[in-house]
């Protein structure tokens, strides 16, 4: 049995990994795989802390953002495809027209 | 009849009224009624007025009606209450006895204005009368400054009257700037009253002043002599006098009304009204009695050389406000009054009469273009000598009275040098109406020859009030006869001292009415045999000679330019005040206002928002990732928060 810890130092791992690709990486699909390593990340706490506790709760929110995380990704990816759609290109840093 | 009063200032108001929102409809010759119309009704309540006071006893002579309490704040009350007494009844008499001769006047002078120009100007002269008599029947300071301000506002729009051109524009707008700064120090006059007593009314203040006020204390002082720097503005005496020569930019009835006969001696009548204050301060009499005697000699020597013939008049009635100054000045206050009484019957017509000149000329003022116009305007002519010799001092013409009134007076106060300056203006006096009279009226006619063709007499609406003033010039001064001269006569008592006796009542106490006979009838040869000598100057100068004054004026070239640019007080003034306050007036507008307050103030506000938001909106980069970088670091604030704190 591996302690519960050693899914929550992953999970955080994770997290980081994803945040780190959200702030830093300029290709939106990118950054978009990098929110749904965040949204897994979470899901992998969910699931450590309903095993450890026994409480099935924690496994109905992930299949809850696992269902959230998929229409998440349809509307995402469309946003996507528009917006190359109208520049020729998915780069964030052409995207700053509310630049103040 | 007490109740009845506001009829007075209602009716010139309700002219006001009808010649301004209906004027130019109901077209000239209903407001050549109206105008004139409404003053002479005032003018019979006037009499009226008059006649009840004559039937209460003396000590008793006061009406009084309060309209309404215009101001109550705290314990001070300013009502709107009229006040009539033999004082304010004589200036009333005045105001709307001579106010109406010359609106009569005006309907012919300004015969030639169109409908709009005639109701106006018959707009103006009815609010001035308005003005003139709340000035003169207000029963406390502050209803009599709003009189002030009011005639000084006339005064303005009249001088004004043909604003197209800019030089009487002008001439307005520095009668109106000369006397804000004498109404300046009168309000300041009138905040020391209200301090001194908690009051403002006549009432309460002049029978409380001698209580209230320490004899010769710098409070009476003070309070008089700011009193009295208003009475220089609005009466034209040194140093607030240059605004009146300019004035005669207004059509001449305007001058008559306004600048000769009513609005300018409201000084004179504000100190006879306070007068309970000014015995109280004999240091601010003798400065009133010194300017008022320095003006005189000074404005008459001025007169002496103008060639405009309104300017000639407009320094002579600065000369003789100056006596009227001085016989205040020396506690004479009735005799003040007396002589404002008769200065206005005979300057009145004197300008009437120069008005006729210039009608029947076309509009011309200077005198070396008239001569000879003895023959065409022949009542013109008969009147204007009477009004001279009134002028002059020459018995038993009105001015003469009230003259020797004053040089008597001042002879008794014990100030010899004042009824030497007196004297010697007097002698002036007559030098300089003549001259105005020979070189207008005697001669050959010196215009060019088509005006010659033009020469008319005027017509009877601007003759009769010349021929009224004419006897009022001649008689008006009957009804001051001297006791000397009336005892010679069988008995002929004084009514005009009498008359405003119980008004001086507190003043007359203890002090030598008259000096010995003698004394007084040596002064009084004095004064005729000056007159008499000025009259031969000017006949012998104007008349007989003309050679001989050329060869006076080449002799004593530097004081003839003296005086011909009027010592250059004008140019004086420009440098030592105009000019600063200019270059003042420039500073506060491009430093103070522009530099300061606009561009430090507002646009300086304007740029340091516009600073700041440039600054501000560097953070917003559009950059959704820059966004979130801050959003994160926010996240693990809180979280930082959380855990630690």
């Amino acid at each position: 049995m591996v302690p519960a810890g050693h899914y929550l130092v992953l999970s955080a791992i994770l997290f980081a990994i994803g945040v780190v690709g959200v702030l830093t990486r300029k290709n939106a699909i990118i950054v978009f795989m990098s929110i749904e390593i965040m949204l897994n990340a979470a899901n992998l706490t969910f699931v450590t802390f309903a095993s450890a506790m026994g409480d099935l709760g924690g496994q109905v929110a992930v299949l809850l953002v696992i269902a959230v995380a998929a229409a998440e990704a349809a509307v995402g990816l469309a946003i996507i495809v528009a917006m190359f759609r109208h520049r020729e290109t998915v780069n964030v840093e052409s995207f700053n027209v509310m630049h103040g | 009849m007490a109740d009845l009063l506001w009829l007075v200032p209602a009716l010139p108001l309700a002219g006001v009224a009808l010649n301004g929102f209906f004027g130019r409809r109901l077209g000239k010759r209903a407001v050549a009624w109206i105008g004139p119309g409404v003053v002479g009704l005032a003018f019979g309540v006037s009499v009226a007025a008059f006649a009840a006071l004559t039937r209460l006893p003396p000590d008793a002579r006061a009406l009084h009606q309060t309209l309404y309490t215009w101001i109550a704040a705290g314990d001070f009350r300013a009502p709107v209450a009229l006040l009539v007494d033999p004082l304010s009844v004589t200036l009333m008499l005045v105001v709307t006895g001579v106010g109406f001769l010359i609106h009569l006047y005006s309907v012919g002078y300004m015969h030639d204005e169109d409908r709009r120009g005639f109701a106006r100007y018959f707009t103006y002269l009815n609010l001035f009368t308005f003005a003139m008599l709340l000035l003169v029947m207000a029963d406390n300071f502050l209803l009599l400054f709003v009189g002030w301000e009011g005639v000084g506002l006339c005064s303005y729009l009249l001088i004004g009257f043909w604003f197209s051109d800019m030089a009487n524009a002008a001439a307005g707008k520095k009668a109106f700037i000369v006397n804000r700064i004498g109404d300046f120090g009168f309000l300041i006059g009138i905040f020391l009253i209200f301090g001194s007593f908690g009051s403002v009314t006549f009432a309460d203040v002049l029978p409380a002043a001698a209580s209230t006020l320490t004899l010769g204390g710098p409070l009476a002082f003070w309070t008089c002599l700011f009193l009295f720097v208003g009475a220089t503005g609005k009466s034209a005496q040194i140093p607030l006098y240059v605004w009146l020569p300019d004035a005669m930019a207004g059509p001449t009835p305007v001058s008559a009304l306004i600048h000769a006969a009513t609005m300018v001696t409201a000084g004179v009548y504000m100190i006879a009204r306070a007068h309970a204050l000014y015995v109280l301060a004999p240091g601010a009499l003798a400065i009133v009695a010194s300017i008022g005697a320095a003006t005189a000699l000074y404005a008459a020597t001025i007169g002496l050389v103008q060639t405009d013939i309104k300017k000639v008049l407009a320094y002579s009635t600065i000369s003789q406000l100056g006596y009227m100054f001085l016989a205040v000045g020396v506690a004479a206050f009735g005799a003040g009054i007396f002589h404002l009484v008769t200065h206005a019957f005979f300057k009145a017509l004197l300008f009437l009469g120069a008005g006729s000149v210039i009608h029947a000329l076309h509009g011309e003022q200077d005198m070396r273009r008239m001569g000879g116009l003895r023959r065409h305007l022949p009542v013109t002519y008969w009147t204007m000598l009477a009004a001279t010799l009134a002028i002059a001092g020459i018995p038993p013409l009105a001015g003469f009275f009230s003259k020797d009134a004053i040089l008597g007076a001042a002879w008794n106060a014990g100030h010899p040098g004042l009824w030497a300056v007196g004297w010697v203006t007097a002698g002036l006096t007559a030098l300089y109406m003549f001259r105005l009279f020979f070189l207008t009226f005697h001669g050959e006619f010196r215009g060019p020859a088509e005006a010659r063709h033009g020469l008319h007499e005027s017509p009877p609406s601007m003759a009769v009030p010349l021929v009224v003033l004419a006897v009022l010039a001649t008689v008006g001064g009957w009804i001051g006869v001297p006791a000397v001269v009336g005892d010679a006569l069988g008995g002929l008592p004084d009514a005009f001292e009498g008359w405003l006796a119980p008004v001086f009542a507190d003043v007359a106490r203890g002090t030598p009415a008259h000096a010995a006979p003698a004394a007084e009838v040596g002064l009084m040869i004095a004064s005729i045999a000056v007159a008499t000598v000025g009259i031969l100057m000017a006949w012998v100068l104007y008349a007989r000679d003309p050679e001989l004054r050329e060869r006076l004026a080449r002799r004593f070239h530097a004081a003839y330019q003296i005086l011909l640019h009027k010592y250059w007080v004008d140019e004086i003034y420009e440098f030592l005040v105009v000019r600063p306050y200019d270059a003042l007036s420039t500073f506060a507008w491009r430093v103070i206002d522009d530099g300061l307050i606009d561009g430090l103030g507002v646009r300086g506000a304007g740029a340091l928002v516009r600073f700041g938001s440039g600054v501000a909106s560097r953070w917003e980069t559009g950059y959704v990732q820059n966004y979130l970088v801050v959003f994160f670091l926010g996240v693990l604030a809180v979280l930082a928060y959380l855990v630690i704190g």
